[in-house]
């Protein structure tokens, strides 16, 4: 079993003319996700990647069947690009892009809210299934097929956690990156719940960083709805006060939530021992399987 | 992109927002003339982007030149909070009989933009927030639709504004989030926005800004940006460079790719008892010549005793990083501090092929690589 996608999953991709959408489409490939076709306005009837290029997502759901886009498109263009992965039905939108204007996605999320698709991102590495397909950029060498499943607001820490897992043996369900922006479409609360659900995933591992209050929300949904166990990271507990840590979501208020501590200790309190280091994470898992 | 004070109340008074009458000066007489000009009282405010510049000295209200000649003599040149004053407003005093607060933001939480109404202006509003978080009237804005005026109205009714500048306060919250929405703002706040004893409205200070990720399109505030730039001799390098980067107090220099696993590297430089210098993100995809400047960058820093380069690709891949650690290291004929590289992830093992271990140290696991640049750091300061 696996969460949001296997190997019958049919994927668009759009902004696949570009470098990393081709790039990223062959590495897909490769690993044996079904891309099936590439969507770029003013590139149809080309080809790229080895599969056909349309000038629109709805031509690829038409000619091509699929139900799932990843989208590589520059970020004054991604906004749109997610408006049209959204009208055209499809099961799946995975926002690769990094900079979409904060903004366009407010507009994006009132959007959501009208449609069946989900989305996972902006500013995220995407989603993994491994052994099946994988939707995005993670280096997919380094995951392995078992019974954990991970959710991360960082990808490269994703990275760093997975690698401490699959070292020690321990493989996964399915990993996703729901990136650290402040307006993201699945949360940490959508993906525990879709783990939990989920008859495979024997533990899951949750890796958030400071700012915002999704840590604390997701705390609290596990306390209520999550037998699964739970062990969770936090980035950034050096971090300064006022300082901007890269992603627009890490500041650090200084009002007491949004820290490090207090998502630590809302974690703790709903039973979820949190690692100092990846490798402690690791331990944790271990200890529940 | 925070904007200036100066630039901000441009950007205000341009919209219809009322401001008081004001002039920018970069050197005394420059300031005195302004406030001749003006009228007295002024208020001389200092032109950095920092917090309570009133209690710090930066704002000083004069009644005469010789008040104006010495305040600004004062003020300019001054170190504010770590910022160098070589600008002052000078602006027409507010008699004012309240002061009130007006702002938008995006409410994360809600994905959605929040208009915000206090009477508890001229305060510390973070603080009003925490303490009493009901002086505070909020609205959630459906950003398809944009602020329609009945929002605005309920938002200052709900706060308690008196009824005789009602209407206009919510005339100013109307065009303050049009301002934000058109101008891509992430913050747009007036904090005082004064009352006078003729029930007229005044916006005294002025916040404003800018969604970094949306200048491309908003040419003319990008323009902007050179002016307001300021602050730290190496933060401002890195803004050159387009790195996210913050210095910080310590001797253990970090570079990585992507915020999580930079903030974690911190984490694991503390918790092996070594002390962070910095933060910087080489952010993804970081090709050759973004490697090395980021090298630059740390070495830059007198306080960085030694370098840990932490990179798990992705979309960043590892020939990439090595090329640029080589480039970098290769135009040393002693390499000013250790350097220890981790690289995981995309093309890592061709990046090991190419990388020139001759100039660096490597290591395999992220914690072998910190604990080793923490080691470095303590050598030499034994």
């Amino acid at each position: 079993m696996s969460v949001l996608v296997d190997d019958d999953t049919r994927v668009v991709v759009q902004g696949i003319t570009g470098g990393e959408g081709k790039f990223h489409a062959e590495q897909m490939m490769e690993y044996g996700t079904n891309v099936v076709a590439g969507a770029v306005p003013g590139k149809g009837g080309q080809e790229a990647a080895g599969v056909p290029v349309y000038d629109t997502v709805h031509e690829a759901v038409e000619e091509e069947n699929a139900d799932t886009s990843v989208i590589f498109v520059p970020p004054a263009f991604a906004g749109d690009a997610v408006f049209e992965s959204l009208d055209s039905d499809l099961d799946l939108a995975v926002a690769i892009t990094e900079g979409i204007p904060t903004q366009d996605m407010a507009k994006v999320n009132k959007r959501l809210t009208e449609t069946d698709t989900r989305l996972i991102g902006p500013n995220c590495p995407g989603l993994i299934t491994p052994g099946e397909a994988k939707l995005g950029i993670l280096p997919g060498n380094i995951f392995s097929a078992g019974n954990v499943g991970l959710v991360s607001r960082s990808g490269t820490l994703t990275y760093q956690v997975v690698d401490s897992l699959t070292n020690r043996g321990i493989g996964q369900t399915t990993a996703i990156g729901i990136g650290g922006d402040p307006i993201i479409g699945t949360d940490f609360v959508d993906a525990l719940e879709l783990f939990e659900n989920d008859d495979d995933t024997d533990a899951i591992v949750m890796c958030g960083e400071i700012g915002g209050e999704d840590e604390e929300e997701a705390a609290h949904f596990i306390d209520e709805n999550v037998d699964t166990p739970v062990a969770g990271f936090i980035a950034g507990r050096t971090a300064p006060p006022g300082k901007r840590m890269g992603h627009a979501g890490a500041i650090v208020s200084g009002s007491g939530t949004g820290t490090a501590e207090s998502k630590i200790s809302a974690l703790n309190d709903a039973g979820v021992p949190v690692g100092d280091t990846p490798e402690e994470v690791a331990d944790h898992i271990e200890s529940f399987l | 992109m925070k904007l200036h004070e100066y630039q901000a109340k441009q950007v205000f008074a341009d919209a219809g927002i009322p401001t008081p009458a004001s002039q920018l000066a970069s050197d005394v007489d420059g300031a005195v003339a302004a406030a001749e000009e003006i009228g007295y009282p002024v208020a001389i405010k200092a032109q950095v982007q920092v917090g309570g510049r009133g209690k710090a000295g930066g704002i000083k209200l004069v009644d005469d030149d010789e008040e104006a000649r010495e305040a600004a003599d004062e003020i300019l040149g001054m170190d504010l909070k770590g910022y160098h004053v070589d600008r002052v407003l000078v602006e027409g005093a507010v008699d004012f009989t309240d002061e009130l607060y007006v702002g938008i933001t995006m409410d994360r939480g809600e994905g959605k933009p929040v208009a915000m109404v206090s009477t508890k202006g001229g305060v510390n509003i973070e603080e009003v927030a925490e303490e009493d978080p009901d002086a505070i009237a909020r609205e959630h804005i459906d950003p398809a639709f944009g602020m329609h005026p009945y929002q605005a109205r309920k938002a200052v009714y709900d706060a308690g504004v008196d009824k005789a500048i009602a209407r206009d306060v919510s005339s100013v919250l109307t065009t303050l989030y049009d301002l934000w929405e058109n101008r891509d703002g992430s913050d747009a706040e007036i904090n005082p926005l004064m009352v006078t004893a003729d029930d007229e409205v005044i916006a005294a200070d002025a916040v404003m800004n800018i969604d970094e990720d949306a200048l491309f399109r908003q040419p003319e505030l990008a323009e902007m940006e050179d002016e307001a730039a300021g602050g730290d001799e190496l933060e401002q390098k890195a803004d050159e460079y387009g790195f996210d980067y913050v210095r910080l107090e310590g001797n253990v220099g970090i570079i990585g790719n992507g915020a999580g696993l930079v903030m974690t590297t911190l984490d694991l430089v503390d918790y092996y008892d070594g002390e962070p210098a910095n933060f910087l993100d080489v952010g993804g995809g970081a090709k050759a010549e973004r490697i090395a400047n980021a090298l630059d960058m740390v070495f830059s820093d007198d306080n960085v005793d030694s370098v840990v380069f932490n990179i798990f690709g992705g979309i960043t891949r590892g020939d990439e990083v090595a090329k640029g650690i080589n480039e970098a290291l290769e135009q040393f004929d002693e390499i000013p501090k250790p350097v220890v590289v981790r690289l995981a992830g995309t093309n890592w093992e061709e990046g090991m092929e190419i990388l020139n271990e001759d100039l660096v140290t490597v290591e395999q696991t992220l914690e072998d690589a910190v604990e080793r640049t923490v080691a470095y750091a303590e050598e030499v300061n034994e």
